[in-house]
């Protein structure tokens, strides 16, 4: 027997158990924010606030580091880029990341908000990608003396790039949103085993030219103190900024389906 | 289920091209690609075992749109979702008969378009091994792809930009399989790899597949 | 074997079309659905047949109980008639085809390629796959589109040997069949226009 029809009996089935009509549960704490009004609402309040911690963590943290640290001794003012470079790679996986917590909590909880949340990140993952690709390039060529390698981080990069465009690809080309909510959270959760298998094959295929992490737990695998500080900075302003974006770009998406679910009735009626 | 593996074999012979298309396909990236990097036998041997590879998987990715199209447009796939059969199992069903038309002709064939790239002696028995490990997983793979894009008018390219991500971690492990052969390496690890990405892949991918297509059928 | 309905609400593409539904289907019974175009008929049987959920309300049927029919028949052009329905009598794990190629009278095109019927025969066809599922409970949508007088009578009298034979059938149709059937118009249960309760855009509005 199909599922749906099953799951429909038994609940139908439970809720005659307990003889009176069920009092729909209002959710509480994190769960209310899945109501499009209260994220909307919410958002309107943190944005603005969003827009200027995050203003003000790129600013610092790119003008200390692009000016007040010292050229490091072999790569000169090129490491510089750094600023730029790691926050955005991190960003670009996070992104991904984000995303699929959020199919997740689609596929499981149903909640609209959170749908709309992954469709509305992943652009932005996409240019934190071009971005972390397009500064690579910009370090390789004076440090490695070429533009683009087949180095595995390189060419991860590249495959995740690919990924994004597909998830992009399928939401755009799907008609009805549940439909296409449904369908890229399935692609999103398929996509991210194959993006660490491929993470791991890229590995075995090319051992590479890339550095290890700039950033890691371990103090003693770390860049020095005097470009780390500033470089948390960019992260946090990095991280703050991909928040507003994704805030901001839901609340377009909300605006967007309630149009739409206005318009439906509209011509019906 | 050995029903709806009879018709879709049956319908792949009479429907024409079945077999014959995506082999013909095969020999033409073949012959094509000596044109565009040149007839220097020793550097077409060098690159043989991944142009097969690729060549192999661009093959079997051109007749994935027909694998649920046509289904679809006839009212078939939800007849069959109807039907006592699990659609895992009728996808997995049309996984295999698709490998069976597709995947199955290009491993048998790839030995003969080794010889027009000059692969070295010791590449043949290795890319035929690591071909047939392999196009399981690319027939598998690209069933979920079909799955996702069946409602898609004109879906054709925007299922090949999600599939094509899909089979890195194959292409890389199975051209490994048969460039360390033709080298006269040692294949075990990579063999290894790709038998088990096959493996996990036949094993879970009906699931999502079904899944993408249930969403597709409502 | 009977199909029960209670209260049941279905959409199509997110809206609900049809509200408050409730209907029983016994044994031996036929009921016809009929209402304008648009009025969800369709939609109503797919969600009966499983293929998508309702937003509300209660499906009581037994498991693997109810065949369904759309408006396209699932017919493949390259194989024979026999071969198409020997096909669907195997996914059904039934064996004999004889009496479904008798009943619709398709012994005459038993050996053509369906690809090259008319679409009478086709639907003839069609139909005949229904009783080669061996189940009791038939959803027909619009089952008599493009058949002839007597391919309808010849359709009728399936139905009527399936009721007689403990089945039931929902039919929706627009044509009177000569079946001792109730008839229910779906009109009076039509989702109001701007209706959002379950809809799944509801959060939206």
């Amino acid at each position: 027997m199909p599922i749906e029809r099953t799951r429909a009996t038994a609940y139908i089935w439970l809720m005659s158990m307990t003889d009176e009509t069920p009092i729909p549960k209002r959710p509480s704490g994190f769960w209310s924010y899945a109501n499009p009004v209260k994220f909307l609402a919410f958002s309107a309040r943190v944005l603005p606030v969003l827009w200027w911690l995050s203003g003000i963590c790129l600013i610092v943290g790119l003008v200390w580091g692009f000016f007040f640290t010292p050229d490091d001794f072999r790569q000169g003012s090129t490491v510089k880029i750094i600023y730029l470079h790691v926050p955005s790679a991190l960003m670009a996986i996070n992104a991904w990341f984000m995303m699929l917590v959020a199919s997740l909590i689609w596929i499981v909880r149903r909640h609209h908000v959170s749908a709309l949340a992954a469709k509305a990140a992943a652009p932005v993952g996409v240019v934190m990608t071009l971005m972390a690709l397009f500064t690579g390039a910009v370090w390789g060529q004076p440090m490695w003396g070429t533009w683009w390698a087949w180095d595995p981080r390189l060419t991860s990069f590249l495959i995740l790039f690919l990924f994004y465009l597909g998830y992009i690809a399928l939401w755009e080309a799907i008609e009805d949103p549940d439909t296409a909510a449904d369908l890229t959270s399935v692609l999103c959760l398929v996509g991210s085993v194959f993006a660490v298998l491929s993470r791991y094959a890229v590995n075995f295929w090319n051992q590479g030219l890339h550095q290890g992490a700039s950033l890691s737990l371990d103090k003693e695998e770390n860049v020095a103190d005097v470009f780390y500080v500033p470089l948390l900075v960019c992260i946090a302003g990095f991280v703050l900024i991909f928040i507003a974006l994704v805030l901001y770009r839901t609340g377009t998406e909300i605006r967007l389906r309630r149009t739409r679910a206005l318009l439906a009735r509209e011509t019906r009626a | 289920m050995k029903a709806l593996l009879r018709r879709d074999l049956i319908l792949a012979i009479r429907a024409g091209g079945g077999f014959g298309l995506g082999l013909a396909f095969f020999l033409i990236v073949t012959v094509l690609v000596p044109f565009g990097v040149g007839p220097q036998s020793e550097l077409l041997s060098r690159i043989a075992p991944g142009i097969l590879w690729l060549g192999a998987l661009l093959a079997c990715l051109l007749s994935l749109d027909r694998l649920l199209a046509l289904d679809w447009e006839d009212g078939t796939l939800d007849l069959l979702a109807t039907s006592p059969l699990p659609l895992e199992a009728a996808l997995s069903i049309k996984a295999l008969a698709h490998w069976i038309t597709t995947g199955l002709p290009l491993v048998l064939a790839a030995p003969l378009f080794g010889v027009l790239l000059s692969l070295p002696g010791p590449g043949y028995l290795w890319l035929v091994i690591s071909l047939a490990l392999g196009t399981p997983a690319l027939s598998v793979i690209g069933t979920f792809g079909a799955a996702l894009t069946v409602g898609v008018k004109r879906g054709g390219l925007l299922m090949s930009l999600l599939v094509l991500p899909l089979y890195v971690p194959t292409l890389i492990f199975g051209a490994e399989v048969a460039r360390r052969g033709a080298d006269g390496l040692q294949t075990t690890t990579p063999l290894l790899m790709l038998a088990g990405i096959t493996a996990g892949v036949i094993a879970i991918m009906p699931f999502a597949s079904a899944a993408a297509l249930r969403v597709n059928l409502r | 074997m009977t199909l029960t309905i209670r209260d049941l609400c279905v959409a199509r593409g997110g809206l609900p079309v049809l509200e408050r539904l409730s209907f029983s289907l016994a044994p031996g019974q036929a009921l016809i659905l009929r209402g304008p175009n648009g009025s969800g008929k369709t939609t109503l049987l797919r969600t009966l047949a499983g293929l998508q959920p309702s937003l509300n309300g209660e499906i009581v049927a037994g498991e693997d109980d109810i065949a369904y029919a759309a408006h396209s028949d699932g017919l493949k052009a390259m194989l024979t008639v026999t071969e198409n329905l020997r096909f669907w009598a195997d996914v059904f794990g039934q064996r004999d085809i004889e009496p479904a190629m008798a009943a619709f009278s398709l012994d005459p095109l038993r050996d053509r390629l369906a690809g090259t019927l008319s679409a009478g025969q086709k639907r003839r066809l069609g139909l005949a796959r229904m009783l080669v599922t061996g189940r009791p409970i038939w959803m027909l949508d619009e089952p008599t589109v493009s058949l002839d007088r007597d391919a309808v009578a010849l359709f009728a009298d399936a139905v009527r040997a399936h009721l007689g034979a403990g089945g039931s059938a929902l039919i929706a149709t627009h044509i009177d069949l000569g079946l001792d059937a109730k008839v229910l118009d779906v009109t009076p249960f039509r989702a109001a226009a701007d209706a959002r309760a379950g809809a799944s855009d509801e959060a939206f509005l």
